[in-house]
């Protein structure tokens, strides 16, 4: 198998005497989604904080292509082409679609003197989010719209598309389904898997175990800190995901 | 992005059949907007008041009673425009308002300026513009320090305005041992202050006009506008793009101090004093015409528009009821009507569109 995009080398994490992570390890492959499991407690949205440059890990290494890198803030992660999608919508509904899409990246109008007014560049914005939306297949009556006008689905669509745009080695996803209804759902996994067929690496973490097996490409498991087990989601059923998330089954690194 | 072949779009099957990406016609848009009706209620009122009494539209009524004397609240309702479009407040304005007044006067004396007689006549041009500055840098400096305690100290804008709104008043009146200094620069109050352009507009009008337009300018169409109501609509979203939002809101709320700054300076020129009491409720007029105007206390949303109209609504309805014969006293119960309607239709408006 080719080397992992993003990859996480014995990370440890604690919180006081909370031991979040205890020498974890994670890989993540180009174009592929690869599903984050286990337990509430279990490292899982500790990792990924990490590599959104959310936590700073107490020891262990985060390799980008091979390379070693320094997630220090998330910001620091933006530049280094990680982006996530939050469950809570990070999103400004007050303002268009396509305000959103280039929020914290505005084009702005005019080069040399006229650059420090910041002048946006509203016609360029729109057609860039329009193109953006068509390609990736996400539908609004009117990418012009404010975001609070559109359905929760939409909302996170808009959410995954923006994330999509600007990531160039991984997204990661914070379940990304949670708020929204079975319909949303499947629009929203619809476009996770066109995301993944640009080909970043998509980590998506997520409770619901059926969710998991039907848009996971691979499945990494975590129990109290520790990846516990790695899956293909074509060879597994949801028993044996529970039973490596619960202990019961046992397959690496666990003590 | 790296634009490879996807699937073609499909139609979400929760959304309305009849979709399209070019968008709602700009009529529709219009006519959505909470400015539009704001400023359809303004010229209702004036065809309303003239009707009744032409006398009314004289010039000189509009001229002094409307624009005049509203001149230091327009300009300090497109600073608060930006605040309150961040979720902010500031209560301090009227108070650095008149700290910035008290610095340039201070600085007229301290050149030398003689403020017994019908005003100052022995000063020029560059020292009044040296006075000017340091007003306005006195209320810039009480602007930053808002900003600091809203955005680092993490105190809430209501308190921390609400403190800074004592300071700044206190330090006045310690400045001036609560005298008023009167009599300023005679350059000042008759070249800017009351002197017409083409014999029909004041030059604090045109000021004014200036400020809005360049205020409203910087608020819808640069990347300061967009941080600003980013911020105000989803301070975390705005965060996790990594927008810096401390330093947004130190910008704003120093903004909001340089432009009370420039009103104290207006304030000076046109009555030639520094009017120690005459700004308390100064805070809450910039405030009620930003939020007639249409623009939301939950932040994100609002024109510099719509807060000059609603500047204009207090003084319209104020100096209707004068011509009409009506207790202008009566304006207090309109405007404090018409604000708590605007918030109202505020809030219905959010209500209504978060369950579609």
């Amino acid at each position: 198998m080719a080397e992992p995009i993003l990859e996480a080398r014995g990370i440890i994490k604690t919180f006081g005497h909370v031991h979040a992570l205890r020498g974890a390890n994670f890989a993540a492959n180009a174009g592929e989604v690869v599903a984050l499991v286990g337990d509430n407690g279990a490292g899982k949205s500790t990792l990924a904080k990490c590599l959104s440059g959310v936590y700073q890990p107490d020891a262990g290494e985060t390799l980008l292509e091979g390379r070693q890198v320094r997630l220090s803030s998330p910001v620091a992660a933006l530049h280094l082409g990680i982006e996530t999608v939050y469950q809570d919508l990070a999103l400004a509904d007050d303002l268009e679609a396509s305000a959103n899409l280039f929020l914290g990246r505005e084009l702005t109008m005019g080069g040399g003197r006229l650059r420090w007014l910041g002048i946006l560049d509203q016609r360029r914005m729109r057609a860039q989010s329009v193109a953006a939306f068509k390609d990736l297949g996400v539908t609004l009556q009117d990418a012009n719209m404010r975001l609070a006008s559109l359905s929760g689905g939409q909302r996170q669509s808009v959410a995954v598309a923006r994330s999509a745009v600007w990531a160039s080695k991984a997204i990661l996803m914070d379940e990304p389904t949670a708020a929204l209804g079975v319909v949303q759902r499947q629009h929203v996994l619809e476009l996770v898997r066109r995301v993944r067929d640009l080909g970043v690496a998509v980590v998506f973490i997520s409770h619901n175990m059926p969710e998991v097996l039907e848009i996971a490409d691979r499945i990494e498991v975590f129990r109290l800190g520790l990846r516990v087990g790695r899956f293909k989601a074509g060879e597994t059923t949801v028993e044996q995901l529970v039973g490596a998330m619960t202990g019961a089954l046992k397959q690496e690194d666990a003590a | 992005m790296t634009a490879q072949p996807v699937v073609p779009p499909e139609v979400e099957q929760d959304a309305p059949p009849t979709l399209s990406l070019t968008g709602v016609p700009r009529w529709k848009r219009i006519a959505a907007s909470n400015v539009l009706w704001i400023f359809l209620i303004l010229v209702g009122l004036v065809v309303a008041f003239t009707v009744i009494n032409p006398r009314f539209l004289s010039p000189y009524d509009i001229r002094e009673a409307i624009f005049t004397d509203n001149a230091t609240l327009i300009v300090l309702a497109v600073g608060m425009t930006f605040v309150i479009v961040t979720a902010g407040i500031d209560l301090s304005v009227g108070s650095v308002l008149v700290f910035s007044g008290v610095v340039a006067a201070k600085v007229f004396l301290a050149f030398g300026a003689t403020t017994h007689g019908l005003g100052a006549d022995d000063i020029g041009w560059p020292e009044i513009i040296v006075g000017l500055l340091a007003g306005v840098a006195a209320g810039t400096a009480f602007g930053i320090l808002n900003g600091v305690l809203v955005a680092k100290a993490k105190v809430p804008a209501l308190i921390a305005t609400l403190g800074t709104y004592g300071i700044a008043l206190g330090a006045s009146y310690l400045l001036t041992n609560g005298v008023d200094l009167a009599n300023m620069p005679v350059l000042l109050t008759n070249d800017i202050g009351n002197t017409n352009v083409f014999g029909q507009i004041p030059v604090l009008v045109i000021i004014t006009a200036v400020v809005a337009v360049l205020g409203g300018l910087l608020l819808a169409f640069t990347r300061f506008g967009r941080y600003t109501y980013a911020i105000g609509s989803n301070e975390e979203a705005a965060r996790r793009v990594g927008i810096n939002v401390s330093r947004h809101l130190i910008k704003v709320y120093g903004l909001m101090g340089l432009l009370a700054g420039c009103a104290g300076c207006m304030s000076l020129a046109l009555f030639s004093t520094t009017t120690l009491t005459g700004h308390t409720a100064d805070n809450l007029g910039a405030i009620a015409a930003v939020v007639i105007g249409g623009t939301s206390l939950f932040g994100g949303r609002g024109l510099v528009a719509g807060s000059v109209v609603g500047a204009l609504i207090p003084a319209t309805l104020a100096s209707g009821f004068v011509i009409i014969g009506v207790n202008p006293y009566w304006q207090y119960i309109a405007v404090g009507m018409v604000l708590i309607g605007a918030v109202y239709l505020d809030g219905w408006r959010r209500r209504t569109r978060e369950h579609t």
